[in-house]
């Protein structure tokens, strides 16, 4: 906090962002303390769309909580579908056709750059910009198109089964893909050169929230948010599963930890997910989407099973306890934005309110998956 | 690495620490350790860079606990398998509550370290690692809401998710709607 602010004579009053708020996407409440413009003390208030998708788990089969994982993070979902098979697929053993495995990375990455764009939109708009969201939501929707053609669903998708996938894609889809990446390239410099290289959108994010590496490892951050603090941590890489290990990409870093870092290490990403969609479109075997020896009643060994994907928002990570019956006995789901979002009260402190809401926007908040 | 991590480890619990296999479990050591010694044991990963990715619940009423250890009461350690698995037919002295932190770190060769505390589940209770670890505080409060668990020296165990009024742990096997 300056010496202006501080200064003043220490009354303070309480500020209520939300639930309702724009600029919190969703329906999420900050609590705030203000001295003047200046943030105090902010305190996140949850669970407003609270549905208890951990219950809901230990009280259908192992199938049928396939589509919870959808509405957690509605936006980037085919990641959530992937960690929860990935999970099953590794306690029972399965072995996932390398058609199907391709095709989900192929569908998870599109679904991140419709994640991404979505966000870039949104954030913009946060700070101000309008048009900047109508280009974004332009592309999102050959994204949606693309990926309903083959899943069926444009948000809530629940397209991958255990061993495989519902639905197999066709030449239309193959061709559509990249059509969509040969277009988002022809656009990305016109993001940049909108907003990117726009002195305002500087002026408001360059040195704004920043973050240090070592607040993010306390607080359990992932993801771009950890990425724009200067660390090199992508679980695609890192802990490699699929066929992430036979595509080359690049993971983003940026050190600044400031808001422009996060911003420009989602931007880079959508360019590595156009790299990945389009090696793993050349590399696509043929061959089946479903493995033929996947027991129609699923029981996993007796045990506790923990894995994680890199999802669009970090580190989605789902730990299961099967007691050997066809129902989970417990399901715990560690979503990223939850532990991202914890730091906001540290970080926010003596911020002026506009610069909290740029941080809170740069955090890429989904609420459903925060509150789950 | 491990090695010395299972080291430090060894001062740390008494009983042996499990090395998982880690393509089919998730994970790469197994820790059970008490409640006196939650903190110790994150002061411990802390210290060597790790960070923690979530804290959790595990309700076992009327269930031995299922666990990692070679050979235990149940002969559930899964290195025989299901298939000769009787239930044990009386159940357990105490029913137990879980509480199961899982460690991951960004640098170095990847390590995901479990560690978990098996607390009586009539006086489920253990110290709080929030003082250690920040981002642990609505993890904590979370498995408050959920499951009742009293983390001690919480600053705030006031319902995160549930209602603000909520008297009642969801995720506990016998909570009834």
């Amino acid at each position: 906090m300056n010496d202006l602010a501080r200064s003043q004579n220490q009354e303070t009053f309480v500020l209520n962002l939300g639930p309702q708020h724009p600029a919190t996407h969703g329906v999420l409440r900050v609590k705030l303390t203000m001295d003047g413009e200046y943030v105090v003390h902010a305190e996140p208030v949850l669970g407003y769309v609270h549905r208890m998708h951990e219950k809901m788990g230990e009280n259908r089969t192992w199938a049928q909580f396939m589509p919870n994982t959808a509405r957690l993070d509605y936006l980037g979902a085919l990641s959530y579908n992937h960690g929860y098979v990935k999970v099953v697929e590794q306690a029972m053993g399965i072995e996932v056709p390398e058609r199907a495995e391709y095709l989900r990375v192929i569908t998870v990455e599109l679904n991140r750059i419709a994640s991404h764009l979505l966000w870039y939109g949104a954030f913009v708009l946060d700070l101000g910009g309008f048009t900047p969201l109508l280009y974004a939501f332009d592309d999102r929707e050959h994204v949606l198109d693309l990926l309903e053609s083959v899943t069926g669903s444009r948000l809530t998708f629940c397209y991958f089964r255990f061993g495989g996938l519902y639905n197999d894609v066709d030449d239309n889809f193959v061709g559509g893909a990249r059509a969509f990446i040969k277009r988002l390239r022809r656009r990305l410099p016109d993001y940049h050169n909108l907003v990117t290289k726009n002195i305002i959108l500087i002026k408001r994010l360059k040195d704004v929230g920043v973050l240090s590496a070592e607040m993010c490892r306390k607080y359990g951050a992932t993801g771009p948010v950890l990425r724009g603090s200067g660390v090199d941590y992508d679980v695609r890489r890192n802990e490699p599963y699929s066929v992430y290990p036979e595509l080359d990409f690049e993971v983003p870093v940026y050190g600044e930890g400031d808001s422009m870092a996060r911003y420009m290490v989602r931007m880079d990403e959508i360019e590595q997910c156009m790299r990945i969609v389009e090696q793993a479109l050349d590399k696509l075997p043929e061959g089946p989407v479903v493995a033929e020896k996947v027991p129609k009643i699923l029981k996993p060994p007796p045990g506790d099973y923990y894995s994680a994907v890199e999802a669009a928002r970090g580190t989605f990570g789902i730990r299961i306890v099967s007691d050997g019956t066809n129902t989970p006995y417990r399901m715990k789901l560690r979503s990223p934005t939850f532990s991202n979002l914890s730091l906001f009260g540290e970080a926010s402190r003596g911020m002026l309110l506009p610069d909290a809401l740029a941080l809170m926007g740069s955090l890429d908040l989904v609420i459903p998956e925060i509150d789950r | 690495m491990l090695d010395e991590l299972k080291n430090e480890f060894a001062s740390l619990v008494p009983v042996p620490l499990i090395e998982t296999d880690y393509r089919f479990k998730g994970y790469h050591l197994d820790v059970e350790v008490g409640p006196d010694q939650v903190v110790a044991a994150a002061e411990l990963l802390d210290r060597r860079g790790f960070f923690l990715e979530a804290i959790t619940g595990v309700d076992w009423l009327g269930k031995a606990p299922l666990s990692n250890q070679p050979e235990v009461e149940a002969g559930e350690a899964g290195e025989g398998g299901g298939a000769g698995k009787a239930e044990a037919a009386t159940a357990p002295p105490t029913d137990k509550m879980e509480v199961v932190y899982d460690y991951n770190r960004t640098v170095g060769e990847l390590c995901r370290v479990a560690v978990r505390c098996r607390l009586d589940r009539a006086n489920p209770e253990l110290p709080t690692v929030s003082r250690l670890i920040p981002g642990a505080n609505w993890h904590e409060r979370e498995t408050h809401d959920f499951f009742g668990i009293i983390f001690s020296g919480h600053p705030d165990l006031s319902p995160l998710l549930l209602p603000e009024d909520a008297d009642f742990h969801p995720l506990r096997k016998d909570f009834k709607a």
